[in-house]
């Protein structure tokens, strides 16, 4: 780097979601879990899995009172001890876990994350509510999926497909933790 | 955070912060579970090595170490090839040629953790050396008092006592400092250290002037084992002047806690009706250990073996 005078190339910036696209694709998963889960809507627990799937699962809790007048229990499960890369990746901050008051035993949890990539997080989410109770069944909502899965894992419930390629990385804002809202694939310099 | 953990100096602000964080959020993860038990170190092997007598600290690491779904290896000197006169570094060599990734080590020599950290592989944990440190004692003691008060910086600590021979005082000395307590140590002069000028500490004589000022009141022991020469005239004596008794306890502020890193020896540092109260942090204290040790060995142990 040293003796060049050239700065470092800017990554290419696509915006795939605007703020007001963020609030549809959430809009419409909150009406697709209203009619997916039926008379069954009020035993759902939304569990985010932190960093931006737990603001994810509030906002889609918002709206499906908004839309239904039901309000749904939510959750958040920090799967950082659970990780299969921890020894790649090195250790990091612990986030929250908290579920409802009434527990997941028994109960349709579906888990919310933003970005749904090689299934990795996923797995280790389902290990940790294995570890946590007994869900009827486990059900998962993302914002994007962007393929490349490493792990026979699938999404329920998609805001948006986004064909990528492994070079890339999708970058999830939202306003409680980025300011804004916004999702955009970066090509990596 | 560094690769060992020797003492509380190997912790800068946001390495101490980012221990007590951690700690928190497994405890509140693990709060109410029925599997109380992780996967994160999982193949894992720590060996508590420990050629001192110990209850708590001891039970308390391999608790927190099955907790992350480890190996655990119990090593006491007493019964291995330590009293055929095997040293303290072929003890470890060959512990760690059996696999280990992690010594927990408690010693009677000061400096004996250090000296393991330069000829093993794995991380070394600090867990007592002789009248040095016991860094992991003053984290979880942080972490109760961060617990009961809501915060440390400012908190005004009262540690009283053997801080001559004490490695819990040595580190929480260090240790609050670091996360911005204001501590001050009340002894005979018989029982602080050569040196303690430099410490950052205020020093007293006088129990009875500072307790309406403590916001936390640690009881050191009185180290039976290691009082060699008369550092104090009697035991009477020194529990009528330093020790912890209800009417003292009285002069506290409302919020005030008692803590004491044990084992007690009731009716002389501390009576037994404080040991009892509700003041008393003594039983969260060990409680505590686990998390915050679970969250020492996750920390050292959870991230690449050489990402540093």
């Amino acid at each position: 780097m040293t003796g060049s005078s050239a700065l470092p190339a800017e990554p290419t910036i696509a915006p795939l979601l605007s703020a007001d696209d963020v609030g549809r694709v959430v809009d419409r998963i909150a009406h697709q879990l209203i009619e997916k889960a039926g008379p069954d809507l009020g035993g759902l627990v939304l569990v985010g899995i932190p960093t931006r799937g737990a603001p994810l699962a509030r906002r889609l809790a918002t709206r499906i009172e908004t839309f239904s007048g039901i309000r749904v229990d939510v959750g958040t499960v920090d799967i950082t001890l659970y990780r299969d890369d921890l020894r790649l990746r090195g250790v990091r901050a612990l986030e929250d876990t908290r579920l409802p008051e009434a527990g997941i035993d028994g109960r349709l949890v579906v888990l919310v994350d933003d970005v749904l990539f090689s299934g990795r997080s996923v797995r280790a989410a389902l290990d940790a509510l294995r570890d946590l109770g007994r869900p009827r069944a486990v059900q998962l909502a993302v914002l994007v999926d962007r393929g490349h899965r490493e792990l026979p894992i699938r999404a329920d419930y998609v805001g948006k497909n986004v064909p990528t390629s492994r070079s890339q990385s999708v970058k999830v804002r939202l306003a409680e933790v980025d300011g804004r809202d916004e999702v955009t694939v970066e090509d990596q310099a | 955070m560094k690769r060992h953990l020797l003492e509380a100096g190997d912790l800068d602000r946001d390495d101490a912060t980012l221990v007590l964080d951690t700690a928190a959020q497994i405890e509140s993860a693990l709060a109410g579970r029925e599997v109380k038990k992780l996967p994160t170190l999982r193949g894992r092997t720590v060996v508590n090595l420990f050629f001192e007598d110990s209850t708590r600290t001891r039970i308390s690491f391999e608790l927190a170490a099955k907790r992350l779904s480890a190996d655990v290896i119990n090593f006491s000197a007493k019964g291995s090839s330590v009293s055929k006169g095997e040293s303290l570094k072929d003890t470890a060599l060959t512990l760690e040629a059996m696999g280990s990734d992690a010594i927990v080590v408690r010693h009677g020599a000061s400096g004996a953790p250090h000296r393991l950290a330069q000829w093993v592989q794995g991380s070394v944990v600090n867990a007592g050396d002789g009248t040095h440190e016991h860094p992991t004692q003053a984290l979880l003691d942080a972490y109760t008092i961060r617990q009961r008060l809501g915060r440390l910086d400012g908190v005004r600590v009262v540690v009283v006592g053997d801080v001559l021979h004490s490695r819990v005082a040595r580190s929480n000395v260090w240790l609050l400092a670091t996360l911005g307590a204001e501590v001050t140590l009340v002894a005979p002069p018989t029982l602080l250290p050569v040196g303690v000028g430099s410490w950052p500490v205020q020093v007293s004589y006088d129990l009875d002037a500072v307790l309406p000022k403590a916001d936390v009141v640690m009881m050191l022991r009185v180290q039976a084992e290691r009082m060699n020469a008369s550092f104090f005239p009697s035991a009477r004596e020194y529990s009528r002047r330093y020790g912890l008794d209800g009417r003292r306890m009285g002069a506290l502020p409302d919020d005030a806690i008692v803590m004491h890193p044990g084992p007690m020896n009731r009716g002389m540092e501390i009576a037994a009706e404080v040991a009892d109260s509700a003041r008393s942090t003594i039983v969260d204290q060990v409680g505590n250990g686990v998390s915050v040790r679970m969250a020492v060995l996750y920390l050292l142990l959870g991230g690449a073996p050489d990402s540093e």
